[in-house]
């Protein structure tokens, strides 16, 4: 058992660092249109947007192979968008259309991709920690090395059921992953007031597990963190926790007013530690890319994300009969 | 002076054990503490303690000997210096000792609610083919075998809880499992329901099949929000992609003498919500066939048990797949005068007022719904448009209570038929108490089903 903090950064190369930047971007670009649907009314409810965080899920998808599972709370677009889900499913999902992903049953908090191992999007704070741990129970009894990665933020991992979780992926040497993503806000509420001893990654400590503290504003060091974990989980030795330290720019849903942090607080953070910017200058610094080339990214990215607004918009809305399908399951699903 | 050793209860609803082994041999000498016996009750073999000193004159019950009933004198013991001679006059012990690690229950006799121990039932419709051969087999029996006829055909099929492995089940439902079918399948979980309810249904996602026992569904109060919010609404909030094919399952509703914190009916409260099935099986044999049912149901189950029809015998059909589908009834008893609904242990109310009702010339048909989602509605609707009256029977509490919900159903489909307001006869609104003459009547009692049976045919 050990906690660490981590400065070791992953080999890479000019291809992957480009994939990178297209990838945050996507995310972004994406986010900035749903807010923009939103408040134009065509998505309705809670929209947690992602902006700020985009490292964080990319440098861990860098590390995952098939047959890896992810799961997350209702902060989800940017990890759906990450592990390959097509955005104009999780869009059309976001307008309540029959295209999306949940034929509009599920909406911004509920999405899933059996085909993308992915299993939600989940609305109750911390709840998809145990269930995660399931996931990974099922790959270990049924004797494969993929895992998990169970994805939560600061605010839930001060939920109960977190550390009954971690007590059973220790005792039982279950392949996941815990992923705190430490935004640094449960909500409205800072860290520093929620949060007895503000070193999550340790929260392990009691259980065995190890965990290690990342820079979540850099991809290549998440990446790095997510090889080191996945190794672990794969060669059988139990669960891993990176709490990877990151921001969000944006506030806790669209309607929140951000009245607990300043501006300044913000502009500060999207200036000096911007996750894209961070890749945008390597690419342009080490000439791995031109200035042409990456305004060139910049219009597929814009034009898929616009397109996939369009299809949000035209899809139309599910018909009165589904609001009786998907109850029950007649065969297995 | 010479005292009789009375056979002891050694758990809440023991009512009668198997004296397994004598750890103490005639002309011993016993202090206080001393374990005299290995005594197996419906849950456990316990280890079974001397309270006063003396010398063991007698062993009246040999070991090995099964079925011995609580306060059955077991030994008799010598004070200082009497004789095997002084055991005639032995005075009868006002009650036995406790166990060393008995929960303190008076052992007295049985709870005074408890069923009769073996039902033959006589279905009109029979849930098996004629001339099927028959066994008794008590509930506890049939669940397990149920189970691990599953787990024998499906190797996703695995079940997780506390004490369900090395401890053969803390209501030795899961007995001889582990040695089956080992440890990747039969696993003890720590003392944390959200958590491993969570798990269980992760696993579900991934593809495996759980049966997470609860000790209780007092206990599942903890994992509620994985039971609704996880397990029941995935499917509808994946658009049919993924759901959670398992089974939640263990004893529910009062036992004998445990308190209000582990006595609750949780029926109404699961049957409300759309995404789960809910079984509350009353014979073993429907205890075993929607068991296999449950295992295969591609959405959660709920399956309420009873810890007192835990020892209940009931004829089981010896077949090599017996299942029992979801959503039908089953006719117990047919009838003319008033139609009883129940489900799980309520059915031994309905039944034991359907044979009181019957001595009076009320003819009682006796329906056991045997699933409450789905509910098998057509069977009770067919059934008062006969009988033009019903009164429904349940443990749980009043308001909100699945009788409720048959009565506004009765109500809207059948009204012209009714000749008398449907009652529900169902616990009482209060928590439930420990004293056993305040708990009787915080149950459902037959004098009330009866009563009320006599209300609606105005009698």
């Amino acid at each position: 058992m050990a906690t660490r903090k981590t400065k070791a950064k992953s080999n890479t190369s000019p291809e992957e660092l480009k994939a990178f930047y297209k990838d945050m971007l996507l995310i972004r670009r994406f986010e900035e249109k749903a807010g923009q649907l939103y408040g134009m009314g065509l998505i309705g409810g809670f929209c947690h947007l992602y902006i700020g965080q985009e490292a964080v899920v990319v440098g861990l998808e860098a590390a995952a192979k098939d047959g890896d599972k992810r799961i997350t709370s209702y902060r989800d677009h940017g990890h759906m968008l990450a592990c390959g889900m097509d955005p104009n499913g999780v869009m059309a999902e976001l307008t309540g259309r029959i295209g999306g992903y949940s034929k509009g049953k599920g909406g911004s908090m509920h999405m899933f991709s059996k085909e993308k191992h992915f299993y939600g999007g989940h609305g109750i704070v911390g709840a998809q920690v145990p269930l995660g741990a399931g996931l990974a129970f099922a790959d270990k009894y049924k004797g494969n090395d993929n895992v998990t990665f169970a994805y939560f933020g600061d605010g839930a991992a001060n939920q109960g059921q977190i550390y009954e979780t971690f007590n059973m992926a220790a005792l039982w040497q279950l392949p996941v992953i815990f992923v705190i993503e430490n935004n640094q806000y449960a909500m409205g509420t800072a860290q520093n007031r929620s949060t007895s001893t503000p070193d999550l990654y340790t929260r392990g400590a009691a259980f065995g597990i190890t965990g290690e503290i990342v820079d979540g504003m850099d991809v290549l060091a998440v990446k790095a963190a997510s090889e080191t974990a996945t190794a672990h989980c794969r060669a059988g030795k139990g669960p891993y926790i990176l709490e990877v330290k990151t921001y969000r720019y944006r506030g806790h849903s669209m309607s929140d007013p951000a009245k607990y942090r300043t501006r300044e607080e913000v502009q500060k953070m999207r200036e000096e530690r911007d996750p894209i910017e961070h890749v945008r200058t390597m690419l342009l610094q080490g000439k791995h890319a031109t200035e042409e080339a990456l305004k060139d990214i910049d219009k597929e990215i814009k034009a898929i994300v616009s397109a996939s607004a369009d299809f949000a918009k035209e899809s139309p809305e599910p018909d009165l009969s589904e609001l009786w399908t998907d109850i029950y399951a007649t065969q297995d699903a | 002076m010479a005292t009789e050793i009375l056979m002891p209860a050694l758990s809440p609803t023991m009512e009668e054990g198997t004296l397994a082994k004598w750890l103490v041999k005639e002309g011993d000498t016993v202090a206080s503490g001393d374990i005299l016996a290995e005594i197996e009750t419906d849950k456990a073999t316990m280890e079974f303690e001397a309270v006063d000193e003396g010398i063991i004159g007698k062993l009246l019950v040999a070991e090995g000997s099964e079925g011995v009933t609580v306060n059955t004198p077991i030994a008799v013991l010598l004070a200082e210096g009497e004789t095997a001679a002084d055991i005639s006059a032995a005075p009868k012990s006002e009650a036995a000792p406790q166990g060393s690690d008995a929960p303190a229950t008076a052992a007295q006799a049985a709870p005074a609610h408890a069923a009769p121990a073996a039902i033959t039932p006589a279905p009109l419709e029979p849930d098996w083919p004629e001339g099927t051969e028959l066994k008794q087999q008590t509930v506890r029996e049939a669940l397990r075998d149920g189970m691990a006829e599953e787990m024998r055909r499906d190797d996703t099929v695995f079940l997780m809880g506390e004490e369900v492995a090395e401890y053969q089940g803390a209501y030795k439902i899961s007995q001889g499992m582990l040695e089956e079918f080992g440890a990747r399948r039969v696993i003890d979980t720590p003392i944390t329901e959200h958590g491993f309810a969570g798990i269980g249904v992760g696993a579900a996602f991934g593809g495996l099949r759980p049966i997470v026992e609860f000790m209780t569904f007092n206990f599942a109060m903890q994992a509620i929000d994985q039971i609704i919010n996880s397990a029941a609404k995935t499917l509808y909030m994946s658009g049919g992609q993924m759901g959670a094919p398992m089974v939640f399952r263990g004893p529910n509703g009062a036992a004998a003498r445990v308190g209000a914190q582990h006595s609750q009916d949780y029926a109404a409260w699961y049957a409300q919500i759309p995404g789960l099935k809910v079984v509350m099986p009353y014979s073993a044999s429907d205890y075993k066939g929607l068991m296999k049912t449950a295992i295969r149901d591609p959405n959660p189950v709920i399956f309420l048990e009873n810890e007192i029809l835990y020892g209940k015998t009931f004829d089981v059909p010896v077949l090599e797949d017996y299942t029992v589908p979801f959503g039908k009834a089953r006719i117990w008893r047919e009838g003319s005068d008033v139609t009883l609904v129940s489900f799980g242990i309520g059915m031994t109310y309905a039944l034991e007022a359907a044979e009181k009702l019957a001595e009076e010339g009320i003819s009682a048909e006796v329906i056991d719904l045997r699933t409450l989602r789905p509910i098998d509605y057509d069977t009770i609707l067919a059934s008062v448009m006969k009988t033009n009256r019903c009164v429904t029977v349940e443990e749980g509490f009043p308001v909100a209570s699945i009788g409720n919900h048959l009565s506004a159903t009765i109500m809207q489909r059948a009204f012209d038929y009714l000749d008398a307001p449907v009652i529900n006869c169902t616990g009482k609104d209060v928590p439930m108490p420990y004293a056993a003459n305040l708990e009787k009547h915080a149950l459902v009692t037959t004098d009330e089903v009866v009563a009320a049976v006599k209300q609606v045919t105005y009698r």
